[in-house]
């Protein structure tokens, strides 16, 4: 065990909001010197957001940042530079156009003048065989032609090079998610020499195994929350996966729908997705609610939408009888019409009944919007009204009653429910409850495991396979945060 | 917010064999500027021979300065994944004020041609600041240019300052005047661009502006520089042009804003990434004067059928690019 020295860095009561999501919620953590923090939580529990705080990219809106015993009012970047604290950012952060040895000077200001290229060269050269012996990157490779895992082994040994500044703490966000075994196994033991020269690492990751085997302490985070924080020696995985879930059981509002009768519902969708090897595939029925679990971008959407498509063409391993309607979940990009009004949003997706010879009937139309607005509880004065003029809750409103209002019997729905508020939610909630039991099905994708409680089957996602397939009675949040962190590579 | 493990868990190792294949096709890529003016020099060899000569270079070439020129200067502004839609008219404007202002009260020109590169400096900063899309900022400053140089110039006239004649007007021993001036243009920016460790900043700034910003280094500083580079090759464009044809005409720079986009990318640039190539503008910039003045010349196409023919070459050497580039990219 090293010597664990003074505070390095410490964050006091740091708040973060985007819109009406806290992202950070009042966090409080120091890192000591020669120290490795762990950093666990589940997805949107603010642990990217937090370390965009530390590293000076992002600033809090409340709370104070002190380094090295010094609070710092005007916090950036450069200033984090100086004050050696380096971010290995999960998105990579190099620029594709350039050599690695070009990549390295962009990091460091000091290599300039004659001769600068030898010396990014030999830096970062150097760094890379120290990190990962046997990498096969050249200095002169342009990064836009190595592959994905080599370019996160020169983002992270990039990280580790020094010149003129010190070198004190390096945040590692998911520095492996790219590597295979090999490389991860040669990262990880270099995180645990550089932690015993005395400099400290925050190490992010979402496989379990990682954090428990290379910290010294971890921290736990839960809805821009530390819940809690102590030795790794005091963790195990049933333990971390316990604090992540937020397993407090909320008062079960779920009615349940039984349903016993499963196998003789009519079938509306059965797919297999493209990466899946083994048998397993996705099965809805009329008047079902399937949820898709996992962690973020496992594939729950590329399902989704290949079920859209298959609706209309034909499709290999994916069957679907009726219309489909997709309730999209980035609303700005993929969902309103900006320039439109909020009945004409809702009435897009069922043109054919509005329509009155060649035009579209205005009558029609109102009369649409009318009764979803009273149904669902769009808070508006005039349906008329431009879109934008709604709250980001009643424009997913709005997405949903051009779904519900359509002909489709089965309605997609992509993690929906971002940055809505709670009583809103509880009202769609209730509606898809309703619709469901009207005969609806409904393909469900959530980042938020409470919601999966509203669903009749639950597949889970890893790596663009399902990996687990539970039914209501199953379905625990430790069991699907268990599969999703399915170590299986 | 999002945590995104990547869904390829283990991609790290890359074969050698497509290594060596990805080295290949670039330096083909590389080498295709240059190939085609090779093929241009050789149809115009073809066609009539005795262009082939110190004289006959000279005189092809006269015009690829300016064009090379005004070439560099929209190469500053596409590594930034911007476009200037200005610089023809630009072009004619300075060439207007150096037909006039310049020669008879250089001070004031020279005020005048600053103010002018100033102008680009704030053009930048302000694509930047107001995040504008940087093709209606200059399509408008196109008009603004236009109206301008007509202001200055209503009829075609004025003559060029008598040093600027001397100096476009050198016939230094064995080489023409034009391929020092071309290969002088292209080192200098080749120099500063690729090979200083700001430069890599520049081209970084387009290809990855989130890493480069990160990384401690400021967006404004890089667009305005390039920008303002932009300006400065745009007036050293106007001048040697007005060098060249003796005299002014506020549309003489009209054609410009094509040609130096269709030079950039026929010298292997792409629109966006920050993937330039000065000397592959250069070359581009000389193929395409060759091909869409001279070529059509000794093919006795008739001179209203010219400018059709300028473009329909021009798609068709682009179009051969693309595919080349689209070849080398399936990896």
């Amino acid at each position: 065990m090293p010597e664990i020295g003074n505070t390095i860095v410490k964050l006091d009561g740091v708040e973060r909001h985007f819109g009406a999501v806290r992202a950070l919620d009042g966090v409080t953590i120091a890192v000591k010197a020669g120290e490795c923090v762990g950093l666990v939580g589940h997805n949107g529990a603010g642990k990217s957001t937090l370390m965009h705080v530390l590293a000076g990219t992002g600033t809090p809106d409340q709370g104070t940042i002190t380094v090295g015993g010094e609070p710092q009012t005007a916090y950036s970047v450069s200033r984090a530079q100086t004050l050696g604290i380096r971010c290995v950012f999960q998105e990579l952060s190099l620029c594709p156009n350039l050599t690695v040895a070009e990549n390295t000077r962009i990091y460091h200001p000091s290599i300039r003048g004659i001769g600068w290229r030898r010396r990014a060269s030999d830096l970062i050269s150097a760094k890379l065989d120290e990190v990962f012996p046997g990498h096969g990157i050249s200095a002169s490779d342009i990064v836009q032609d190595l592959a994905i895992g080599k370019r996160q082994m020169v983002e992270v040994a990039r990280a580790f090079t020094v010149t003129d500044a010190p070198l004190r703490l390096v945040i590692l966000d998911e520095p492996t998610s790219s590597l295979d075994a090999h490389t991860s196994s040669q990262l990880l033991s270099f995180v645990r020499r550089t932690v015993a020269s005395g400099i400290s690492c925050v190490f992010i990751s979402h496989l379990l195994g990682e954090i428990l085997g290379n910290s010294d302490r971890i921290i736990v985070m839960r809805d821009g929350k530390v819940v809690t924080a102590g030795a790794a020696s005091t963790f195990n995985r049933n333990r971390l996966v316990t604090e992540m879930g937020g397993i407090e059981a909320e008062p079960a509002a779920v009615a349940a729908a039984a349903m016993a009768d499963r196998e003789s519902r009519k079938l509306r969708v059965r797919a297999r997705p493209v990466r899946q090897s083994d048998g397993r595939e996705l099965i809805a029925r009329e008047g079902e609610i399937v949820g898709l679990a996992g962690l973020a971008a496992h594939g729950q959407t590329d399902l989704l939408l290949a079920v859209f498509r298959a609706a209309t063409q034909r499709a290999a391993n994916i069957e679907v009888s009726g219309p489909v309607a997709l309730v999209a979940g980035d609303r700005q990009t993929d969902g309103i019409f900006a320039q439109w009004s909020i009945s004409e949003n809702i009435g897009i997706r069922s043109l054919a009944r509005l329509r009155k010879g060649l035009l579209i009937s205005p009558a029609r139309e109102d009369e649409m919007a009318a009764r979803w607005r009273d149904k669902i509880g769009i808070r508006t004065p005039d349906m008329h009204n431009n879109i934008l003029s709604l709250s980001g809750g009643n424009q997913q409103k709005a997405l949903f009653a051009r779904a519900l209002g359509s002909d489709a019997g089965i309605v997609l729905m992509d993690d929906p429910m971002r940055g809505v508020d709670v009583g809103t939610k509880l009202e769609v909630y209730e509606l898809i409850r309703d619709e469901a039991r009207g005969g609806r099905t409904f393909l469900w994708y959530t980042t938020e495991t409470d919601e999966l409680k509203n669903c009749d089957h639950v597949y889970v996602f890893h790596n663009g396979r399902i990996v687990a397939d539970l039914r209501r009675d199953e379905l625990t949040e430790e069991k699907v945060i268990q599969s999703s962190f399915a170590e299986s590579a | 917010m999002t945590d995104t493990p990547s869904p390829t868990a283990s991609v790290a190792s890359a074969s050698v064999p497509a290594a060596r294949g990805i080295a290949v096709r670039r330096w083909l890529r590389a080498l295709l500027p240059a190939l085609s003016l090779v093929l241009v020099v050789t149809a115009i060899g073809v066609l009539n021979p005795r262009a082939i000569s110190y004289f006959g270079f000279s005189l092809m070439l006269g015009l690829a300065i300016p064009i090379a020129l005004a070439t560099i200067a929209q190469l500053f502004v596409i590594t930034v994944n911007d476009l200037d839609l200005s610089i023809g008219t630009f072009v004619g404007f300075v060439g207007c004020v150096t037909a006039t202002l310049l020669r008879d009260n250089p001070l004031v020109g020279i005020a005048v041609l600053v103010a002018a590169i100033g102008v680009y400096a704030g053009l930048g900063a302000l694509i930047h600041l107001r995040n504008l899309p940087s093709i209606v900022v200059t399509l408008g400053m196109s008009f603004v240019w236009q109206g301008l140089a007509i202001l200055m110039l209503p009829t075609p006239g004025g003559k060029a300052p008598d040093w600027l004649l001397t100096l476009m007007g050198l016939k230094p021993p064995f080489v023409p005047f034009p391929i020092i001036a071309a290969i002088v243009i292209a080192v200098v920016v080749h120099f500063g661009l690729m090979r200083t460790s700001y430069g890599t900043i520049l081209r970084g700034a387009g290809g990855n502006a989130a890493a480069i910003e990160r990384a401690g280094w400021s967006l404004l500083r890089t667009k305005v520089t390039m920008f303002t580079l932009a300006g400065v090759f745009g007036v050293l464009s106007g001048m040697a042009l007005i060098g060249t044809t003796t005299s002014g005409d506020a549309n003489i720079g009209n054609g410009y804003t094509l040609l130096s986009i269709a030079g950039v990318i026929l010298g292997g640039g792409e629109f966006v990434g920050g993937r330039v190539s000065p000397i592959g503008a250069v070359l581009g910039a000389l193929t395409l004067t060759l091909a869409a003045t001279q070529l059509l010349g000794f093919m006795h196409i008739p001179p209203d059928w010219q400018v059709g023919a300028n473009g329909i070459i021009l798609i068709i050497v682009l179009a051969a690019r693309a595919l080349l580039s689209r070849r080398g990219d399936a990896v």
